[in-house]
Formats: C-alpha cells, structure tokens, sequence
C-alpha cells in the first residue's frame, strides 16, 4: 500500500516536472540556436518579455493573444480526454470565425439578443465540424485524425469562397460586424491603451471553467473519460460508446468554434479571405499537451505560448527572427511528448542520487 | 479532344510528382507502423534545402544544379526525419504529435534560417530550377507522344518509376515482407528475429529522404523559391494519397495522380466545355471530400497498418 502512495505521488511530482523540463530545454534550445546563428540570446529573450509585457498597451493584446489559444487548448484538451485527436480545431476556428462575423452582419438586433446569437452560431458551426469526423468515427470506424485533416482544407477553401462570393462582391474582406454583435470594449481598450483586447478572455476562462464541471462533475464527463480509457469496457458497462464519441467531437468542435469567434467578433469584426490557417487549432495541440489535458493546465499552458508569441513580435529588434518561437515551441512539444525518456532520465538520476 | 489532353496530362503529371515522391514516403513508414504527419514538414524542409543549394551552387554545377539539389534536399530531409523516428520509436512519444511537431519545426527552422541568411522572409527565384522539356524520340509517336512527352517534366517521369521501384521493394523482397511485418505485429516480427526498432528507423528516414525529395520537386519545378507559404498542404494531401490508395505504392500513385489532375482540373478548366461551368471551389476540395468518402468507405474500405501508430515496447503483450 505505501508503495502505491509513493509511485502516486511520484506520478504527481512527474507531472509537474516534465512540463517545467520541457519548457526550459525549449528556452535553452532557443538560446542555442541564437548564440549559433550569431545573435544575443539575453537580448533576444529580453526583447520577447518586452514584447509581451513592455507596457499596458502589450500586455492588452497579450491577452487578447491568449484567449484564443485557452479555447483551442480546450477544444484538443476535451476531445483526448474521451482517447480522440482533434486535429480538425483549425477547420473548426475558421467555420466558427465565418458563421460568428456571418450572424454580426446580416442579423439585426439589440446586442443582448444579438450578440449571444452570434457567439452561439460560431459555437454551433464549430460543433458540427466537429460532428462529421465524429459521427464517422463512432459508426464507421474512420479515424479521426486523418477526417478532421481533411475537413480543415474543406473549411479553409469553402469559408474563402463564402467570403468572397456570398458576403462579398469578389473582396478580399468583409465589412465590419455591426456593434451590437461586437466583443469589443471601451473599458478594457482604454485600460490598455487601445489595444485590441476584448470580453472575450472572460468567456475563455468560463469556457475552462464548463470543461472541468463537465470533465469532473458530470455523469456525461465520467462517461467520456471511461470510453477514452477504454471503449469496450465502456460498452460492457452499459455506456452509449457511440454517442459519447460523437458529443465529445462535438463539444470540442464548439470550444474550437468559440476560438473562432473570438477572433470574428473581438480582435478583427470581420472575416478576411486567408491564404494558409490560422495555425490557432496546431498550437491548440502544443497548449493541450503541455497542459496536460487538465482546464487549469491549459489556461496556463495558453499563458506561456500567448506570451511567447506576442513577445516573438518584438524579437527583431534584437536582430532575431520571429519564427525562434516557433521552434522553440515545437521543441516543447517534442520534449513533453517524449516525456517517457524524461521520466526515465529522472528516475534514473534519482537511483544515482540514493 | 487530343488538344485537350495534351493541355492537361502533362499538367497532371507536373502537379502529381511531389506528391507521388512524398506518399511513397508515407507508405514506406506507416507500413512499418509508424504514422508520419510530419510528410508536410518534411517537404517544407526538402523544398528549404533545394532552394538553398541551388541558389548557392549554381555557378558551380550549372544544368546539373537541378538535379545534385534534390539529392541534397533527399540527404537533408532524411537527416531530418530521424528526429521523428527517434519520437516515436526510441521515445514512445505519441507519433501524431510528433508529427505536428516536425511541421512546427520544420517551418520555424526554415523561415528563421531563410531571415537569417537572406535578411527577408522569402528566398530569390532560383537561377536553375527544372524546365519542362519535350523528350527527343518518344515526342515523334503519334498520338501518345505529343500527349505525354512534349512540354513534360523529367522529375514527373522518375516519381512514376520510384513508385514501381517500391512496389518492388515492398512486395518483391525480403527487406519488403520485413517492413510490412513489423507494421502489422511487431510482436510476431521480433519473434521472428527481425529487429522492429530497427526496421522502422529505416522506414521513417525513407519517407524522410522521400519527402525531402518530394518537396525539393515541388519548389523547383513550381514555385522556384523559399517563403513560408511555399508548401501549403501538400504534404497532408500526399498524407490523404497514402490513405486514399490504400497504404499501396501504386495505388499512393494513382491516387497522388488523381489529386494532380484534380488540381489541374482547377487550372485548365476554363478550355473544357464540361467543366467550365462548375465552380473552383468544388474542383479544390474535391481532394478532401473524395479521402473522406474514400475512408467511409464508399470507395472500397481503406484499412490501415494494424500496428500502425502503436510503439512497439519488447516484452509487452
């Protein structure tokens, strides 16, 4: 029995530490790769704290920064906890974002009407992209990953069309969603000096907030993480596998939605004909993994890459190309997705240490 | 007609090479059960390095550039891919993340190097880069020849042949039976003396030295420079040709094809009558639609490596 109380707390203690490792080889990477290519690693990361949090204005769009990031965390982080891989929140950010600056434009309304009908609509549409791979999924077996790829390209080049045949008259862009579907804020503009930043990071972390009462409180939440831990038990016990398959996708389609909207209907009020994504759902992934699949987690896990990517901005001042952040957060990935090694190098070095 | 297709096989042919070079690649490392991704990473890091090179060297090797720069792009991105196979064999990281992390990177590594080096986002135009060419006696058929051999491509011709050279391999060898053996139970494989870490080594850096290749062609017959947006899903289409022909060289092939034709098809479409009235949107996204119908089975089932994307950990059950 006290054996089993170590090995868990060890497991806790693990899972602590193999995100702090794997940030800071991420950081100590980086530095390399700027002292090799003859830059300043100091006034690199110097300049990329600058560039997050140099004053009210950078630390305002910081945030707006993150939010997005909290929710496709939340989309990836959801879906892998019932055992499924959403990498589909990309296509679901770009449906969501469209149908949300859809309902801002064509709807006319008071905003308490308004506006919570147009986060909804990029909510639903996030949620029924989410859907196809799940229905799929659940009755015929096809896996997920490679569907939800596929529904990301389908997303990127209907949401261009819509633009810019149905919204528009062939233009690149749409006209500005009306105020009464806008998350915009005087307030938090002029507490930051004007800064892009919006409502939306309170929805973000109420966002988190429902995924753990789900997750945690909930007969549905119980039920997606059995089928996630193992499906055919699941299925002897009496649970809906199939159903439980598909709503997963289905929520995690609405947070990648939610992402959307937030940057429709707070950072932009339009939707613009893109040439490539957004990369919101891939970082979604890097968030989710280093957040552990936990709401909590992954609002941090947001924190940091939010901060590293808006820091990126201020780089080249120092000399150093954006795309360092890039690398350095892939590396993370590598490293917590390899976590199996990093464990391994701990508990070695603990032996040695006895 | 005849007119027809000679406007629009040699642009089929153009369009499908890369993506022939780079499924075969996924072939060769999700038939030993590693799932890989990271295809588009690696024709990002393919298509960095043969811009590179050939924009360095092309004083040097003049008309030969072409060619030595997608050997040192296959070179580079075989290199590059053993980042994965380390992942997900050594490591047992989860393949797919590892996989979304070598497009990261590949991308970040690319670009940053590109800004560094050049002191811009993009490279110049390469002063070498692949010319269609209309091929001396074949061209002279009649009928056949000006349909497939004026205004082509070498590199489309030698895709075509590395895809027959894989069935062979895959099929035809004992190196072949091993591969697949290990991708459908590891287990039964090791029993049998095949060493499965090793054996997947080799599969992820094929599809490495494959996607490098496949990359480095599509930049230097299409693009002809380095920028962020140079490959832009290719790589994932490539992915859907693995899974659309079924894990099967030649079926990746015909499938890479039929992808190539449908690009094409959103090109040229405005000379034939047929299909000048159907919106390009429905020409893009035919590829997409068309895998996951292909998936759902609609088009004959697609099933995949039984072992694939599992980390083979010896002693296990």
């Amino acid at each position: 029995m006290r054996q089993v109380i170590q090995v868990k707390s060890n497991n806790r203690l693990f899972g602590i530490l193999v995100p702090i490792i794997s940030v800071l080889l991420g950081l100590i990477v980086g530095a390399i790769i700027m002292l090799i290519s003859g830059h300043n690693p100091i006034e690199g990361y110097i300049a990329l704290w600058n560039g997050a949090f140099y004053d009210e204005f950078t630390i305002g769009e910081t945030i707006r920064r993150i939010t997005p990031l909290i929710l496709t965390g939340l989309a990836i982080a959801f879906a892998f906890r019932s055992g499924l891989f959403n990498i589909g929140a990309e296509g679901q950010v770009i449906i969501g974002w469209l149908a949300a600056v859809w309902v801002g434009l064509i709807v006319d309304a008071p905003m308490i009407i308004h506006l919570p009908l147009a986060v909804l609509a990029g909510a639903l549409a996030g949620g029924l992209w989410g859907f196809v791979p799940g229905l799929l999924k659940a009755k015929l077996g096809v896996h997920e990953v490679i569907v939800t790829i596929m529904m990301n390209y389908i997303a990127l080049y209907v949401s261009n069309e819509i633009v810019r045949s149905v919204l528009t008259d062939h233009d690149t862009s749409t006209e500005k969603i009306a105020a009464t579907a806008s998350l915009g804020s005087e307030w938090l503009q002029a507490l930051t000096f004007y800064s892009r930043m919006h409502y939306g990071i309170l929805i973000a972390l109420f966002a988190a907030l429902i995924m753990w009462f789900i997750i945690d409180r909930t007969t549905i939440g119980y039920e997606l993480k059995a089928v996630g831990f193992n499906r055919h038990a699941s299925k002897y016990a009496g649970m809906n596998v199939s159903k439980n398959i598909i709503l997963s996708m289905v929520i995690s389609g609405a947070f990648a939605g939610l992402a959307g909207v937030m940057e429709g209907l707070g950072t932009y009020g339009n939707v613009s004909v893109i040439s490539g994504f957004t990369n919101l759902g891939f970082d979604g992934i890097a968030v989710a993994l280093l957040g552990a699949n936990n709401p909590l987690g992954v609002v941090l896990a947001a924190i940091l890459f939010g901060v590293l990517k808006e820091g990126a901005g201020e780089m080249p001042s120092a000399g150093v190309p954006t795309e360092l952040v890039d690398i350095i957060i892939a590396i993370i990935i590598f490293f917590v997705a390899s976590s199996y090694i990093i464990r391994w190098a701990l508990t070695r070095f603990k032996k040695e240490g006895k | 007609m005849l007119d027809i297709l000679a406007s629009i096989v040699p642009t089929v042919l153009f369009f499908s090479a890369p993506l022939i070079f780079t499924a075969l690649g996924g072939v060769f490392s999700e038939r030993s059960g590693v799932i890989n991704i990271g295809l588009e990473g690696l024709m990002v890091m393919g298509a960095f390095v043969g811009i590179v090179f050939n924009l360095a060297f092309a004083d040097v090797f003049g008309g030969l550039t072409p060619w030595i720069s997608i050997i040192v792009a296959m070179v580079a991105g075989a290199l590059f891919s053993v980042i994965h196979a380390v992942a997900s064999v050594s490591f047992r990281a989860d393949q797919t993340v590892s996989g979304v992390a070598i497009n990261m990177l590949a991308l970040g590594v690319g670009v940053y190097l590109t800004k560094v080096w050049y002191g811009k986002g993009q490279t110049d135009m390469v002063a070498e880069p692949f010319n269609s060419q209309t091929i001396p006696v074949l061209s002279k058929i009649p009928i056949i020849g000006p349909i497939f051999f004026e205004g082509v491509y070498v590199t489309s011709y030698v895709a075509i042949i590395v895809a027959f050279i894989a069935w062979f391999v895959l099929y035809k060898t004992a190196f072949g039976l091993r591969l697949r053996a290990v991708g459908e139970h590891p287990m039964a494989a090791d029993t049998n003396g095949i060493n499965v870490s090793k054996m997947r080594y080799i599969a992820v850096i094929l599809s490495g030295a494959l996607g490098g290749l496949g990359g480095s062609v599509f930049a230097l017959t299409i693009v002809s420079n380095f920028s962020h947006a140079t490959i832009v899903g290719q790589g994932f289409m490539s992915l859907a040709a693995v899974i659309f022909g079924k894990w099967h060289p030649l079926g990746a092939m015909g499938a890479a094809l039929f992808f190539g034709f449908a690009q094409s098809l959103s090109i040229v479409s405005s000379g034939i009558p047929v299909l000048e009235n159907i919106p390009q949107i429905f020409l893009l996204i035919a590829p997409y639609v068309l895998t996951i119908l292909a998936l759902a089975g609609f088009i004959g089932r697609a099933d995949a490596p039984r072992a694939n994307g599992i980390p083979y950990i010896k002693g296990n059950r």
